[in-house]
């Protein structure tokens, strides 16, 4: 199953089994909510911006192995970013899930993902979680809601 | 060619690895392996007489129908009617002004949301529908009651996966006027009594609308005999190609409905002034049908008619029952979905797994799952899950395919473990 193990990299297997800051963050500044219909799953995004950066970053929901690591890796993988550097960092990440040649080589542990590309209907899995703090750096500061 | 079908029927055992050579597509490879393909519920494959009669469609009498004078169209026309007739005969319905082409089970359903329920339902009034319904026998209703303030009422399932006949006739009342009913969930399986139901809706005056997309490709099907007042199935699931689709309603009812769609083919006279509608089943299909799906679906139905539905269900009962006692045998695997009486449908979840990482291992074993909410999220709900992985059998599977499935299963566990 040597191809399985280009999908589920070591490092993929244990962030789906031991998810990092996977936590309810107690004053977020921003939120969001993601749902991927196709298999139903959610997650929430929360963020605590300090001084225009990440100071904060906690996602809540269940999902597959890809949704939760992916989960896991970009709260890791934003801390300390600005809002542009992490959005920055999201279409990086998402040129080496689709773009054939990605010319994209500073993503460090992200790059795990590059596997996913050979399954197309797995990316939205590996995505979720970005288009939620997309949505959630969006959100312009409102006032959280969990929902 | 129908007495001989007959008499292969009478003489020979189910022979599945000679009904398997009428499936170009099952010596397919996936991922270099032969493909197992349990995920009938969503579509099924076809057989090669299904193939060359749209390829002998196309190739020899591709007409429109019931507009030239011409042979071709002729031939077209006459093709049609000859599938009204058969289907007439598969569902035995009364008579073909009760068989109406649609594009699909959700096309059939909607049609009769918008037309009988349109004119039927009002403020105050209520549309019953289970807790195993797909979104297709649920969303329609919801937009009519919306739009009508009607009220959508809900009878819930059990932990097997049935909806109790108590709780059933208790949510009927004189306010309802429809009710909309599943002959067969496609999450789970469960086969509704179905006759005992609709006779309990009838005491109370209300109609009774059938997603039958799940039954007709497992057992044979009665509309008659259910006494169904409407019934709705796709091509696509029974062998068929897709884009083709059935609503059966009774003659009475159709009579009193509005047309749903306006155009060609349901009309008699048209002027700026006024439209006179066609008589049935053509004031219910306006435009150029899907005249190669209806001839493909009429090649499905012989194709399962030689085969015997009765046959199909008894060898499908038997794959069912093996691949139920392997699964279940398997630690950190659950059912869902355990009702006595099902169709070939096993949905489970395992442990620590999620059921879209299940189907990406399956499927680089060659086996085609469903994973996800199989477009029934109340039922997931039911079981406060948020997906689970379907496998579905056809009459064309094996209980070699099941063993796959459970070395499928094994693997998935191993990887994740």
């Amino acid at each position: 199953m040597a191809d399985l193990n280009d999908l589920y990299q070591e490092i993929i297997l244990d962030h789906s089994k031991r998810p990092r800051n996977r936590v309810a963050l107690e004053q977020p500044t921003h939120s969001a909510e993601g749902y991927n219909p196709l298999c139903g799953d959610r997650v929430t995004v929360q963020l605590k911006m300090e001084n225009g950066r990440v100071a904060a970053v906690g996602f809540q929901g269940v999902g597959c192995a890809i949704s939760t690591a992916s989960a896991s890796l970009m709260t890791d993988a934003i801390k300390g970013k600005t809002a542009e550097e992490a959005e920055s960092t999201f279409e990086k990440f998402h040129s080496l899930l689709t773009k054939e040649l990605p010319a994209v080589t500073d993503l460090g542990k992200l790059a795990v993902f590059s596997g996913v590309r050979e399954y197309p209907m797995r990316v939205k899995c590996a995505t979720l979680a970005w288009h939620t703090l997309r949505a959630a750096l969006r959100s312009e500061n409102q006032p959280v809601s969990t929902e | 060619m129908s007495s001989r079908v007959q008499l292969v029927e009478t003489a020979l055992p189910f022979d599945v690895d000679r009904i398997r050579e009428d499936f170009p597509i099952l010596r397919e490879k996936v991922h270099g392996k032969p493909l197992v393909y349990l995920d009938n519920a969503a579509t099924t494959q076809k057989p090669r007489a299904v193939l060359d009669a749209l390829m002998d469609y196309y190739s020899h009498y591709n007409a429109n129908v019931h507009r030239a004078v011409h042979l071709l169209s002729t031939r077209a026309t006459e093709g049609c009617d000859r599938v009204r007739e058969k289907v007439c005969r598969f569902l035995n319905a009364a008579s073909t002004n009760e068989i109406i082409f649609t594009r699909g089970a959700t096309d059939s359903l909607n049609l009769v949301a918008y037309t009988y329920g349109r004119q039927n339902i009002r403020a105050g009034d209520e549309v019953l529908v289970s807790g195993l319904e797909h979104h297709s026998n649920i969303v329609p209703w919801q937009m009519l009651c919306l739009e009508k303030g009607a009220h959508l009422r809900v009878v819930q399932i059990d932990d097997r996966g049935l909806i109790p006949l108590d709780e059933f006739e208790n949510a009927l009342n004189e306010r309802t006027r429809v009710v909309a009913l599943a002959h067969v969930s496609n999450a789970l399986g469960t086969v509704n009594p179905l006759a005992e139901m609709i006779e309990m809706v009838h005491r109370l005056g209300a109609v009774v609308v059938v997603d039958g997309a799940q039954a007709v490709p497992h057992m044979p099907v009665d509309v008659g005999a259910l006494d169904a007042d409407f019934y709705a199935f796709s091509g696509h699931k029974l062998f068929g190609p897709t884009g083709i689709g059935v609503l059966y309603g009774k003659e009475a009812l159709l009579e009193t409905m509005p047309p749903f769609e306006g155009g060609g083919e349901m009309i008699r006279s048209v002027t700026f002034e006024k439209t006179e509608y066609n008589v049935l089943p053509y004031k219910f299909e306006a435009g150029t049908p899907d005249i190669a799906g209806i001839i493909g679906l009429g090649a499905a139905i012989d194709y399962v008619s030689g085969l015997g539905l009765t046959r199909v269900a008894e060898y499908e009962s038997e794959l069912l029952d093996h691949a139920t006692d392997a699964i279940s045998r398997l630690k950190g695997v659950e059912i869902i979905g355990t009702a006595p009486h099902k169709a070939s449908v096993i949905s489970f979840i395992i442990d620590g797994v999620h059921p879209h990482d299940v189907g990406t291992i399956l499927d680089r074993e060659g086996i085609a799952v469903r994973t996800g909410h199989h477009c029934a999220q109340p039922v997931m709900d039911r079981f406060q899950i948020a997906a689970t992985t379907r496998a579905s059998f056809a009459f064309y599977n094996t209980t070699s395919e099941v063993d796959s499935l459970v070395a499928g299963i094994h693997k998935v566990q191993e990887f994740f473990s």
